[in-house]
């Protein structure tokens, strides 16, 4: 398959790439891993008019923990975060999620940003960062602001940056205490987008009761879904099946799934509520440090 | 009893038997395979194709002059264009013909409507989105039940077409089989779509089209399964003569049918190179190959079983609705009309049956190619192995005592089959004994019986059968051709002065290791070391002709070829010999390699024998050695075998996974036992792929959902199951070497295996079929009582 034409440039610095980036308006596109944006592109879905490629710009490969949460950088590839002990330490539906994502290929070219940036409601990161409240760090040439990820992800493939802004980072709560999560997900074979993905986020209280819950849903909905309630209503809660299984009834109310090659909106509701149950159980038996 | 062949000859020689490494694989390995989209001719141009967006309209106009004001745009071509030359329209290998450029209406989605030829392939393909077409659209058909039942006619413009079927077609006998069904204890009914798939070989369709305008010499560079026959229909299609049409193939990577057609794009590239003088290249994207070029299966089937009172079948009946899409263009032999379909009695023992078969145009892709099958036995062994696993569980018996019961004995082969087959040879209870004894049958059914016990059981284990018997390497001439060609195949081998070799095969490669396998017949035959004969194919202009390679067919008609023309060769050899020891023929011996005096240690060798040939050859008999043979087999190969599959379901979600599969085959002798165990492994991965994710369909508007990898599934190294290969020998009474042939038995005969293993999984909870694939949201709603569409 044949692209059209388009320019490129691969700035060596980010400040290189944010002057890029402002003189060049809605014209610019970021190129990370590309995983996304070249099959696009490739098929003439997309046709950006310029990439702006920062694989040069090494200082946004990182991936540390300090103040409180994780940050992943531009650059850090969804192989380095399955990897990342820092992740797997501070986060587990993060941790959990990461061998999930498309194929080892994809996951050694593509970004954790990238993904975010790109909310496509059948990716698996936005889920993981909506039900683990992490917030995004956008920069352009005139400064930077974190948004938060509700914020962030405004429908399908569709975020909230301007013009000239550009992912630099995305910011991910570290525990604090007992705290565990999982993402769970039904493919139809490694790289296949989601039938239904499912992550869970849970924090205990002093005496073992839900101090936060947090429960994010992958490609059954316009975008990726944040089931607010549920979370509400396990807060303060103690946590066990019974729980869960009030939770996986809202998350299967909240949904609002398609009928198509992967299946019936039915069985797609049935399987969030079934995941939600499991993921909670395994993010219970984690932060309960028996997992 | 059956054994595994021992070799006879040493493994320097690697003759039959030897599991020598693959000569092809130092090129493919090191990444220097030499494929069609790696040929790049001085001044050669590029072709893009532009395809109908929807599936059914009628074309009021098409207006290229945007495309044609671009730099570098050369042409472009029309339907209309062609047929001022007669071309618009081109035969189908089953009779039937198909739009090369659409003129009147677009009849699926991905149908070729113009061509671009540019300089540079980006410029093609820009091009492509400055033609305007202005298409008026039409009902699209979908299924064939809807189109048996529409007044909408597809095929307007076909003389004397007045309704949407395409062929009609019957085999067995109906009054037989209904007298059966009259007196039968029980009927066991099924009713399954085999759903359509697409071979989606990873190297797509292409050609490289040179026409020399001064001396009119065509040579065509192509992917194809049958380069020789395609040479043919060129010069019957588009009026060339022969002697100046040169196909040439060189490595393909993979076929599995879908490069025996000619497709609209060849014939198109290879006008427009006649047309502007220059080489013209063209090369299908991904999703040209999925949504356009030949599918496979699509059987809407139903089938009954007829038993008596002891459990044993008494007949079968089998009526089919086949969806052919827009053209009927099956790559099958002349006589079937729904290939060797009639093949459905399978494995099994019972004087009556009657098959029907109907087709029905729709607005899909054209195709209903043997996708790693012999024409249709896909079909009929997943048809009988699903019904005779579900009247096992009907009259309760256990499906592998249900086959035991029912199967053919082995000593009554050569077995006429109620359909009219002539089984060469089988032993299906030694294939069965042997696989349940690797798998552990009895324990796996005691592990199954408690674990499914437990009425809050969310893991359930389900254990599926198949005993598979195919029809492979047509064929007999008297039954078999393909447009008037009769089906039989070509070995043309010659003997260098220094004992070096060179074969010619009329039979063609896809990556299946004929380079070896050959040269292992003739080394067996001649003893001359395989790594010393060079083995060619693909070139028309020095090949012998031949049908080329499908339907398992290289082995059976083309390896018997290469054996009977090494024994010709032999025959001379023997004279060659005699003359140079100085004895009569009839008192020497032969080993693979060596002639010797009976009761002497007096010997030749056959390289010595070589050089005498062409060095000091006897007074009177022609120097040389060398022949060719072209082989008329006497009857079809029947290649049988029993997979058992072990898989746990999650009624949770509806996933299923295989917990162990053992794969037990006979394909007679095997020459390269290696390269049979990686064509078992390759096709039972394909099985599995249909029975577990991979389809193609549509929606209600044509539209091919499918058209990528992303949708197309094709499962890798993470999904695959594990398998353990087993196997009994019996070999060919008829061919040459023994052989049947094994390139298409496990693509064959797992799906059934598969799918019985789910069914017999749920067949407690009610659940009596499910249709390929077998999807989770399927079990899940086959389990919950919810209708899964699509």
């Amino acid at each position: 398959m044949y692209p059209s034409a388009f320019d490129y440039s691969a700035p060596g610095s980010l400040e290189e790439a944010l002057a890029t980036l402002a003189e060049l308006g809605d014209e610019g596109r970021v190129l990370a891993g590309g995983q996304s944006l070249i099959p696009m592109m490739k098929l003439r879905l997309a046709a950006p008019g310029h990439l702006v490629d920062i694989n040069r710009v090494d200082e946004l490969a990182h991936i540390s923990e300090s103040n409180g949460h994780l940050a992943v950088g531009a650059l850090a590839r969804h192989a380095d975060v399955a990897s990342s002990e820092t992740v797997s330490r501070h986060n587990h539906t993060v941790a959990s999620a990461a061998p999930w994502v498309s194929d080892p290929l994809v996951r050694n070219r593509g970004t954790l940003c990238g993904s975010v940036a790109h909310c496509d409601p059948e990716g698996d990161w936005n889920s993981v960062m909506l039900a683990v409240g992490a917030s995004v760090v956008a920069r352009s040439s005139s400064g930077e602001r974190v948004i938060p990820i509700t914020d962030f992800v405004v429908d399908f493939f569709t975020n909230s940056l301007d013009p000239g802004e550009m992912v630099t980072e995305v910011r991910i709560p570290a525990y604090q205490g007992p705290a565990g999560g999982a993402y769970l997900k039904l493919e139809r074979k490694v790289g296949d987008y989601a039938t239904v993905g499912v992550a869970t986020h849970l924090v205990l209280d002093g005496s073992g009761n839900v101090a936060q819950a947090g429960l994010g849903l992958t490609a059954v909905y316009g975008h990726n879904l944040k089931v607010t309630e549920a979370e509400e209503m396990m807060a303060g809660q103690a946590p066990g099946p019974e729980l869960f299984a009030e939770a996986a009834a809202i998350a299967a109310r909240a949904c609002d799934p398609d009928d198509n090659v992967r299946g019936p909106a039915e069985y797609k509701r049935a399987v969030v509520a079934e995941y939600t149950r499991r993921g909670f159980a395994q993010a219970l038996a984690l932060a309960r440090g028996e997992g | 009893m059956t054994t595994v062949h021992e070799p006879r000859t040493s493994p320097e020689v690697g003759g039959i038997g030897h599991s020598v490494r693959r000569k092809e694989d130092d090129r493919f390995i090191r990444g220097a395979g030499n494929y069609l989209d790696d040929l790049n001719l001085p001044g050669m141009l590029h072709m893009a194709i532009l395809r109908s967006p929807v599936a059914h309209a009628r074309i009021n106009s098409i207006d290229s002059s945007a495309a044609m004001e671009i730099e570098g745009v050369l042409a472009v071509i029309t339907g209309e264009a062609l047929a001022a030359h007669g071309l618009a329209w081109m035969p189908t290998l089953s009779g039937d013909t198909q739009a090369v450029l659409a003129t009147d209406k677009v009849r699926f989605q991905g149908q070729e409507v113009a061509v671009v030829i540019a300089t540079h392939p980006y410029i093609a393909h820009d091009a492509l989105s400055h033609i305007d077409v202005d298409y008026e659209e039409l009902e699209a058909i979908t299924s064939p039940q809807q189109s048996l039942a529409t007044s909408t006619l597809i095929r307007d413009e076909k003389e004397g077409q007045t309704d949407n079927v395409a062929y009609t077609w019957e085999a067995g006998d109906q009054d037989s089989t209904d007298a059966a069904f009259a007196a039968a204890a029980r009927v066991v009914s099924l009713d399954t779509h085999y759903p359509r798939s697409h071979p989606a070989p990873l190297e797509t369709c292409g050609v490289v089209a040179d026409v020399n305008s001064i001396t009119g010499q065509a040579t065509i560079y192509m992917t194809s399964q049958a380069p020789h026959a395609i040479r043919t229909v060129f010069a019957l299609v588009a009026g060339l003569p022969e002697e100046k049409i040169r196909i040439v193939t060189q490595d393909i990577g993979g076929g599995f049918g879908n490069k025996v057609p000619v497709y609209p794009g060849y014939v198109v590239a290879t006008a427009a190179s006649l047309l502007i003088g220059k080489p013209v290249k063209w090369i299908e994207s991904r999703t040209e190959n999925l949504i356009s070029t030949g599918f496979a299966r699509d059987f809407h089937m139903h089938a009954e079983l007829a038993l008596d009172g002891d459990n044993r079948i008494t007949a079968m009946r089998a009526g089919i609705l086949s969806d052919q899409g827009a053209f009927f263009s099956d790559a099958q032999p002349t006589q079937f009309r729904a290939g060797l379909f009639h093949i459905c009695t399978g494995s099994y023992d019972f004087p009556s049956a009657h098959v029907t078969a109907k087709g029905a145009y729709t607005n899909k892709a054209p195709g209903g190619v043997a996708y790693r099958c012999s024409f249709r036995v896909t079909e009929a062994s997943y048809l009988i192995e699903r019904l005779v696993d579900n009247a096992a569980h009907e009259v309760e018996m256990d499906p592998a005592d249900f086959r035991a019961l029912n199967f053919i004995k082995e000593d009554q082969f050569p077995y006429l089959s109620p359909t009219g087959f002539v089984y060469d040879s089988g032993n299906y209870h030694g294939a069965m004994d042997k696989a349940k004894e690797m798998i552990g049958y009895d324990g796996w059914r005691a592990r199954q019986a408690e674990q499914n016990a437990d009425p809050d059981a969310t893991k359930l284990i389900g254990i599926g059968v198949a005993s598979f018997t195919e029809v492979v390497g047509a064929g007999p001439s008297r039954q078999y051709d393909i447009l008037g060609l009769k089906m039989f195949d070509s070995a043309e081998l010659r003997i260098h002065p220094t004992g070096k070799a060179i074969l010619k095969l009329g039979v063609q490669t896809q990556g299946q290791g004929h380079e070896t396998t050959f040269a292992q017949i003739v080394a067996e035959e001649l003893g001359i070391p395989y790594s010393d004969i060079k083995v060619m194919y693909g070139d028309t202009d020095n090949t012998p002709y031949g049908l080329g390679t499908y339907a398992s067919r290289s082995t059976p008609v083309g390896g018997a070829a290469t054996a009977v023309v090494s024994r010709k060769i032999r025959a001379k050899a023997q004279k060659l010999a005699a003359h140079l020891l100085e004895a009569a023929e009839e008192d020497l011996d032969w080993e693979p390699g060596k002639f010797t005096v009976k009761g002497t240690d007096q010997s030749v060798t056959i390289q010595e024998v070589a050089f005498a040939a062409y060095t000091n050859h006897p007074v009177g008999m022609e120097a040389g050695l060398e022949g060719v043979t072209y082989y008329d087999p006497p009857n079809m190969t029947y290649p049988f075998g029993t997979y058992i599959v072990v898989v746990e379901v999650d009624t949770g979600d509806g996933t299923w996974k295989v917990l162990e599969m053992v794969a037990v085959d006979d394909c007679g002798v095997r020459i390269n036992p290696m390269i049979v165990d990686g064509q078992i492994a390759g096709g039972l991965t394909e099985g599995f792929a249909k029975a577990n994710m991979q389809w193609i369909t549509f929606d209600d508007d044509g539209n091919c959902i499918g058209s990528n990898f992303m949708d197309y599934l094709v499962p890798t190294a993470w999904e695959t199951p594990r398998y353990q290969l087993g196997e009994t020998v019996t070999p060919s009474p008829h061919h040459p070497i023994g052989a049947k042939g094994v390139g298409e038995s496990a693509t064959v005969g797992s799906p059934a295996a598969f799918t019985n293993a789910v069914i017999d999984a749920l067949w407690s909870k009610g659940v009596s079929n499910i249709d390929m694939p077998v999807l989770p949201h399927r079990v899940w709603g086959a389990l919950n009582g919810v209708e899964a569409s699509p």
